[in-house]
């Protein structure tokens, strides 16, 4: 099993739905997130183009957060998403400084927060909340393992690109192109 | 040609820091709605349809184990939304928990404006209320006393209204917003668009907006359609000075002149009535007056129009085309928030015209027929005849305005030696009029005249601040309201009921306007027990219950007829004067106005101004949201849009502070940040309303912004409807206040 997930940046308005819905599903506290939305001009009057991006942690299939962590609280979970096990955690930050995608925050409660692809959802059946309130079905979310999950069919349907794959992080957050 | 890179992280952590790049910049902000909140998920849910705007998209509140409020999401089975909320409705949580809420009756103590207030009980406010309502018809006569409402309390306010005597009952979103469509497109299909709009945009092959920034307002279902649309290959079309971003999703970006748009409609219309690509069988079928129409436009060429619009002539060839080959399944969208320039209802009647002559009106992938069902009223007595309306303050204009006007109303607040009686009474409901209606000078002198003001709200807005008595009211998730029907593919209802008790002492609107009703000795018109009874009775006319609703939040009914669209050949009667669809409008004629619309120039900005445009962002809705932490945590101020070009030549770079100066040398209370960006032309600016709040009492936004409503002071009125077009101000920069104030 490999989750993965796929954001179309044709569809996506940039509402930030994603950011409010992530935010109220797993109590994040005012002022910090664990997905943001990029907005990229491209181009000169009135020749434009617009790529939005709605971007979380990438459950990188290599991990530099995972490698760095002092003492294993930053681990792989079903399917290869990673997480962080709050009482293990002690908030040195070096995850965050390993994240080429600047995904971790340090939560004010001591630990590194961040997304969890809402496991706890996924493992009732359900969506992440962020692409279940999408307005524009922007996202798809599923096992890559699984030819007929909505994210392998999508990925094998259209272009698609990975954020930094020069990292060599092997990411599993797709953007549609 | 340079290339530039614009990256700018609309949400999240650090706005800053991200660009920095590593070590993000976080925000240290209280916490308090998250440790209030506590406690885990758990599956406790109870329906109820948003308030955060006027989509009333029907969802489910969910609490956590400690029974605190916890999140809201979209109904599945509703057509609104289809289950998915939008950023406002998501963070509509944030709308309970905020600290800066209304929490107890106030009574002014002081001058009008001058914030002194003191608490009340309920009983000392609304005997207030009452006292002034009664002096008021005693002096004057009942209609002097007049309702603006923006939301679910209206039903109850305008009850009492109607039962004390007065007609006077404006909604913002008729005079400020889409009156002009109602009144274009009701002369034209004899019908009007509606909310939800009936476009049937899921189907369609080409869809045009003009101005229209759909995914920007989060008019949730039509940004759903769009992306559906978008999906199925359609092609987009936006005209529109800003590269907003529906252009950025459209195969064509037309960057029209601002206020030339009537222009490019009209070349529209006559290359492809020229061309011959109109759908010949339903012009003739179904319209009156295509050969008048033909010959009015037959000089409107798209060379006309490119010296008008500074759009190319093959691209208005281009795009009518895409239209025509699209045709019937096109839709030249109506917008929402058109009051622009004073000339919008024949504009919009342009647009009614262009769709006629493309046969999109009740075809597949155009305009649907929607359905919907009526809920039947509470029993109640007769309402009395009232004496005058509002339009005796008005002699002779303004003949089709369908409904009241809320700046006709604050018009005739203020004396007028030709006017018999002024009105002198003000219950406003769940709008900030300050921020509503355009040149708040208007506003502030008909807030001085009045006897009485009262302001319903759950936030201290503005308006509060002029109040005599504030009434605060629980929000959305702490109450019923009425059952919401509105039309749409089928009719559905949606209940909206408690999920927490109300916080503080606020208190529902119903409750207020049956306590105002007891002390106006009109309880008979609000004759039922409890809300609850009143609503079970309601849905047991329509075959369900408080029970089922309470159960399902949201039910469809079937299609009284089954077609959603026209049945090929079948005739049709319009509800026209001509029982046609009248490109040439009987109705504009025999009250002297232009029966097929006219291109006429409109004011251009002076050197060194520029237009002031101004939308929506998709995290708020008008000034309502401005405050609430969910929201602000995505955006907090609003940021004003300028061409690198004009940038330059004033010095300007992003992110830097600027104050505004408009036409008439108002000047913009606190500053607002510069957006310095190629996604806009150079001959005009924009900025997202609702910002730039001067009520300090609303902790998190006070002073964050400007506020583009202190810019309009110059109001160009439509003619037909009273519409009031807000988009003839143009705004110059600085960047000292005090020494360019004290040369004013």
């Amino acid at each position: 099993m490999r989750y993965a997930m796929a954001v179309d940046t044709k569809k996506c308005v940039g509402c930030s739905d994603c950011v409010v819905a992530c935010q109220t599903e797993n109590n994040v506290p005012i002022g910090y997130c664990r997905d943001w939305v990029v907005e990229v001009t491209n181009g000169t009057y009135p020749q434009l183009e617009i790529e939005i991006r709605s971007e979380r942690c990438n459950h990188c299939d290599n991990a530099p957060c995972v490698r760095c962590c002092p003492t294993g609280a930053s681990h792989f979970s079903d399917g290869g998403i990673v997480l962080v096990k709050e009482k293990k955690c002690i908030g040195c930050g070096a995850c965050i400084a390993s994240c080429p995608y600047d995904a971790r925050y340090p939560h004010p409660e001591g630990y590194v927060d961040k997304c969890t692809f809402c496991l706890h959802r996924v493992k009732k059946g359900l969506q992440p909340a962020c692409v279940a309130v999408c307005p524009t079905k922007c996202m798809y979310f599923g096992d890559l393992d699984d030819p007929k999950s909505d994210v392998s069919v999508i990925l094998k349907k259209r272009k698609w690109k990975t954020l930094i794959p020069e990292a060599g992080t092997k990411p599993e957050l797709y953007f549609l192109i | 040609m340079t290339t530039r890179r614009d990256f700018i992280k609309i949400s999240g952590i650090g706005i800053s820091g991200l660009m920095a790049g590593g070590g993000a910049a976080y925000r240290a902000m209280a916490q308090t709605l998250n440790k209030e909140i506590g406690g885990h998920i758990s599956d406790k849910r109870t329906p109820t349809y948003c308030e955060v705007c006027f989509w009333k998209c029907a969802g489910w509140v969910y609490k956590n184990d400690k029974g605190n409020i916890w999140k809201i999401a979209g109904n599945k089975e509703d057509y609104h939304c289809n289950g998915r909320f939008c950023p406002r409705g998501t963070g509509g949580v944030g709308m309970y928990y905020d600290e800066d809420r209304l929490k107890t009756p106030l009574i002014r103590e002081g001058k009008r404006g001058s914030q002194y207030f003191r608490q009340a009980t309920w009983e000392e406010a609304l005997d207030k209320i009452a006292d002034g309502m009664k002096k008021i018809a005693r002096e004057h006569g009942p209609e002097c006393i007049a309702l603006f409402t923006h939301g679910s309390g209206g039903a109850y306010f305008g009850r009492l209204l109607k039962a004390f005597g007065s007609p006077n009952i404006a909604a913002p979103s008729y005079a400020q917003c889409r009156g002009p469509r109602e009144v274009a497109f009701i002369a034209t299909y004899g019908e009007g668009v509606d909310s939800p709009e009936r476009t049937d945009i899921r189907d369609t092959r080409c869809l045009v907006l003009i101005g229209s920034h759909i995914g920007e307002n989060m008019h949730n279902g039509q940004v759903q359609e769009m992306s559906d649309a978008i999906d199925k290959g359609a092609s987009i079309i936006t005209v529109d000075p800003r590269f907003s971003t529906a252009a950025s999703k459209s195969k064509f970006w037309l960057p029209i002149k601002p206020a030339t748009d009537l222009a490019l409609l009209l070349a529209w219309i006559h290359i492809i009535i020229e061309e011959g690509w109109y759908d010949k069988e339903y012009v003739k079928k179904y319209t009156f007056g295509f050969e008048e129409l033909k010959q009015h436009v037959k000089d409107m060429t798209p060379e006309w129009a490119y010296g008008i619009t500074t759009i190319k002539p093959n691209i208005i060839r281009e795009t009518a085309r895409e239209m025509a080959n699209a045709a019937p399944s096109v839709i030249i969208h109506p917008g929402r928030h058109v009051t622009w320039y004073g000339d919008d209802t024949q504009r919009l009647r342009a647009v009614a015209i262009l769709n006629a002559i493309l046969g999109s009106w009740g075809r597949r992938g155009g305009f649907y027929i929607p359905d919907k069902i009526s809920v039947p009223d509470y029993p109640h007595p007769p309402y009395p005849k009232p004496q005058r309306t509002w339009r005796e303050a008005f002699p002779g204009k303004f003949p089709l305005a369908g409904l009241a006007l809320a700046s006709g109303l604050c018009d005739a607040t203020i004396p007028n030696a030709s006017r018999d009686c002024s009105i002198k009474g003000w219950l406003v409901d769940g709008t900030n009029l300050i921020e509503t209606l355009p040149n708040q000078k208007n506003t502030i002198e008909a807030i001085q005249s009045l006897d009485l003001l009262v302001v319903v709200d759950t936030m201290p807005m503005e308006i509060t601040g002029w109040a005599d008595v504030v009434l605060p009211e629980c929000t959305y998730l702490e109450r019923y309201d009425m059952i919401r029907t509105s039309p749409h593919r089928k009719p559905q209802i949606a209940l909206r009921m408690p999920a927490a008790e109300p916080k503080y002492n606020t208190k529902p609107a119903e409750w207020m306007a049956k306590e105002l009703a007891k002390r106006l000795n009109l309880e008979e018109y609000f004759a039922w027990n409890s809300m609850e009874d009143m609503l079970d009775w309601q849905l047991k006319q329509l075959g369900s219950s408080l029970e089922e609703m309470q159960r399902v939040g949201v039910k469809t009914f079937p299609r009284e007829y089954d077609d959603l669209y026209f049945p090929d050949g079948e005739e049709i009667s319009f509800n026209t004067n001509t029982g046609k669809i009248e490109l040439y409008s009987t109705e504009f004629a025999d009250a002297g106005f232009d029966p097929i619309p006219t291109y006429t120039a409109h004011e251009e900005p002076p050197d060194g101004f520029y237009r002031l445009n101004y939308g929506r962002g998709p995290a708020h809705t008008f000034s309502r949201t401005s405050n609430n932490a969910n929201l602000t945590d995505i955006m907090d101020e609003n940021v004003l849009w300028i061409n690198p070009k004009v940038a330059r030549e004033w010095g300007i770079k992003s992110g830097q502070k600027i104050w505004l100066k408009n036409q008439d040398g108002v000047v913009s209370q606190f500053p607002i940040k510069a957006r310095v960006t190629e996604r806009i032309r150079w001959d005009s600016v924009f900025m997202v309303h609702g910002f730039g709040h001067n009520d300090k009492r609303l902790t998190r936004c006070y002073g964050k912004g400007a506020s583009d409503t202190s810019m309009i002071t110059r109001v160009h009125t439509d003619p037909l409807m009273g519409g009031t077009g807000m988009r003839g101000n143009f705004v110059t920069f600085f960047f000292e206040p005090e020494k360019e104030e004290a040369t004013l």
